[in-house]
C-alpha cells in the first residue's frame, strides 16, 4: 500500500465513523432537538410540569377570539385540542387554519398561558389569484359532497 | 485530450493565468444573471398570497443558503484531496472558498432573521435548521481562524482539512433538519422528487438569482485563489514573471 492510498483509506474510514457517531448522537438527542411537541403529546402528559414548553399545530379554524390585546384560540393537531390564551402582538402570518408554535405554561384548567406565539407557515408560494382559485375549487368540492 | 494534459492545470503556475482569463467571464455572468433575477424578483413575480411582499427575501435568502452548504462541500472536497494527495493547489482552493462560504452563511442567517421577525414573530429560534446553519457559519470561521493561526502553510492546510472534513457531517443535517425534526422553519419548496410548490415566475427569479450567486462565488473564489497562489509561491520564478 502506498502512503497515499493509506491516507485516503484513513480519511474515508474517519469520515465513515464520524458519520455513524453523528447518527447515534442525533438519535439520542431526538426529542431535545424538536422545537415543539404536539397537542396529543401534551394531553398524553408528555409536557414538562411547571416549566415552559412549546406546542405546535394548526390554529383551529373559527377558534380565534380577540378581546383587546388578549387572544384566545385553540391549537390542534386535528386529533387533540389545546386552548391557548395570549396577550400581545401576533405575527403577520398568524391565521385561522395555519400553523403556529406557542410557548407557555399549562394552567390549572389544562389551557396554555402563552408567553410567545410564533407563526409557522408552509412551503407553498403562490399569487393571491391562484390561492383564490384553489379556495373556490375546494369550496365547490365540499359543497358537492354535502349535497 | 489525454488525462495528463488536464493535470497540467493542477499546478499553480499554469492555473494562475487560466483563472485570470476566466474570472472576467464569471463576473459578467454574475452581473447578467443578477440583474435578470432581481428584475423578475421585484417587478415580474407576483405577490405571495400568504406573506405579501415579504416573501421576496427568498430571492437572496434561498440562493445564499444553498451556496453556503454547497461551498462547504466543495471546500471539504478540495481540503480532503489536498490532505490525501498533497497537491498544493487543492489546499489553496479550499482556503480561497472559505470566506465566500462564510459570507453566504452569514447572509442566509441575517436575511432569515429580518424575515423571521415580521413573519414568525421572532428574530431567532433555536430550531434545528437555524442552529445547524449557525454551526456552519462557525465551522467556516473556525476553518479560517485555524489556518491563519498556524504559520507553516503545510501544517495549516492539514489542520484545516481535518476540521473541514469533520464539519461535512453538518451539511446533510442542515438539509434534512426540516424533515427529521419539528422545526419552525418550513420544509423545502424545491425537491428532486416532486414539482416545486411555487408559482413559475417566482421560481424563475429564484433560480436566476441562484445562478448569479454561483457565478459570483466562482469569480470571488478564483480571485482569492490567485492572490493566495502569489503569496504562497512568492519565492518561485513563475511568480516573479507573473508579477512583472
Amino acid at each position: 500500500m502506498k502512503p497515499r492510498h493509506k491516507r485516503i483509506a484513513l480519511i474515508a474510514g474517519g469520515l465513515a465513523s464520524l458519520g455513524v457517531a453523528a447518527v447515534f448522537v442525533l438519535k439520542a438527542l431526538d426529542s431535545n432537538i424538536a422545537l415543539y411537541i404536539t397537542p396529543s403529546a401534551v394531553i398524553a402528559g408528555e409536557a414538562p410540569q411547571g416549566k415552559a414548553f412549546r406546542v405546535g399545530g394548526l390554529v383551529k379554524p373559527g377558534s380565534v377570539e380577540r378581546r383587546g390585546m388578549t387572544t384566545h384560540f385553540i391549537v390542534t393537531d386535528t386529533v387533540k385540542d389545546i386552548p391557548v390564551t395570549y396577550t400581545g402582538i401576533l405575527p403577520d402570518l398568524f391565521r385561522d387554519g395555519k400553523g403556529a408554535v406557542v410557548q407557555g405554561r399549562l394552567g390549572a384548567d389544562g389551557s396554555l398561558i402563552a408567553s410567545e406565539v410564533l407563526a409557522k407557515h408552509d412551503e407553498n408560494y403562490m399569487p393571491p389569484e391562484a390561492k383564490h382559485a384553489i379556495d373556490q375549487a375546494q369550496r365547490a368540492q365540499n359543497g358537492g359532497v354535502t349535497k | 485530450m489525454n488525462l495528463m494534459q488536464w493535470f497540467r492545470f493542477a499546478s499553480p503556475q499554469s492555473f494562475y493565468p487560466l483563472a485570470g482569463r476566466m474570472i472576467p467571464w464569471f463576473w459578467a455572468l454574475a452581473a447578467a444573471f443578477g440583474l435578470a433575477g432581481l428584475y423578475i424578483g421585484f417587478f415580474v413575480a407576483p405577490t405571495d398570497a400568504q406573506q405579501g411582499e415579504g416573501y421576496r427575501i427568498i430571492f437572496i435568502h434561498v440562493p445564499a443558503s444553498w451556496m453556503s452548504m454547497f461551498i462547504y462541500l466543495v471546500m471539504a472536497f478540495w481540503a480532503g484531496l489536498g490532505l490525501a494527495l498533497g497537491t498544493r493547489l487543492s489546499a489553496m482552493m479550499a482556503q480561497a472558498l472559505a470566506p465566500t462560504g462564510a459570507l453566504m452563511a452569514a447572509l442566509s442567517l441575517w436575511t432569515g432573521a429580518l424575515w423571521g421577525k415580521p413573519m414568525w414573530g421572532a428574530w431567532w429560534v433555536w430550531d434545528a435548521r437555524l442552529t445547524s446553519e449557525l454551526i456552519l457559519l462557525f465551522l467556516y470561521i473556525g476553518f479560517i481562524a485555524l489556518q491563519a493561526a498556524i504559520d507553516d502553510p503545510r501544517r495549516a492546510d492539514k489542520a484545516g482539512a481535518i476540521l473541514a472534513l469533520v464539519g461535512v457531517v453538518n451539511v446533510p443535517i442542515i438539509y434534512f433538519s426540516v424533515k427529521w425534526w419539528n422545526t419552525l422553519h418550513q420544509g423545502s419548496t424545491i425537491n428532486l422528487t416532486r414539482a416545486p410548490s411555487m408559482a413559475q415566475t417566482m421560481l424563475l427569479g429564484m433560480l436566476l438569482m441562484a445562478l448569479a450567486f454561483w457565478m459570483y462565488s466562482i469569480a470571488a473564489a478564483l480571485t482569492r485563489a490567485r492572490a493566495i497562489m502569489l503569496e504562497r509561491e512568492r519565492h518561485t520564478e513563475w511568480v516573479k514573471h507573473a508579477v512583472d
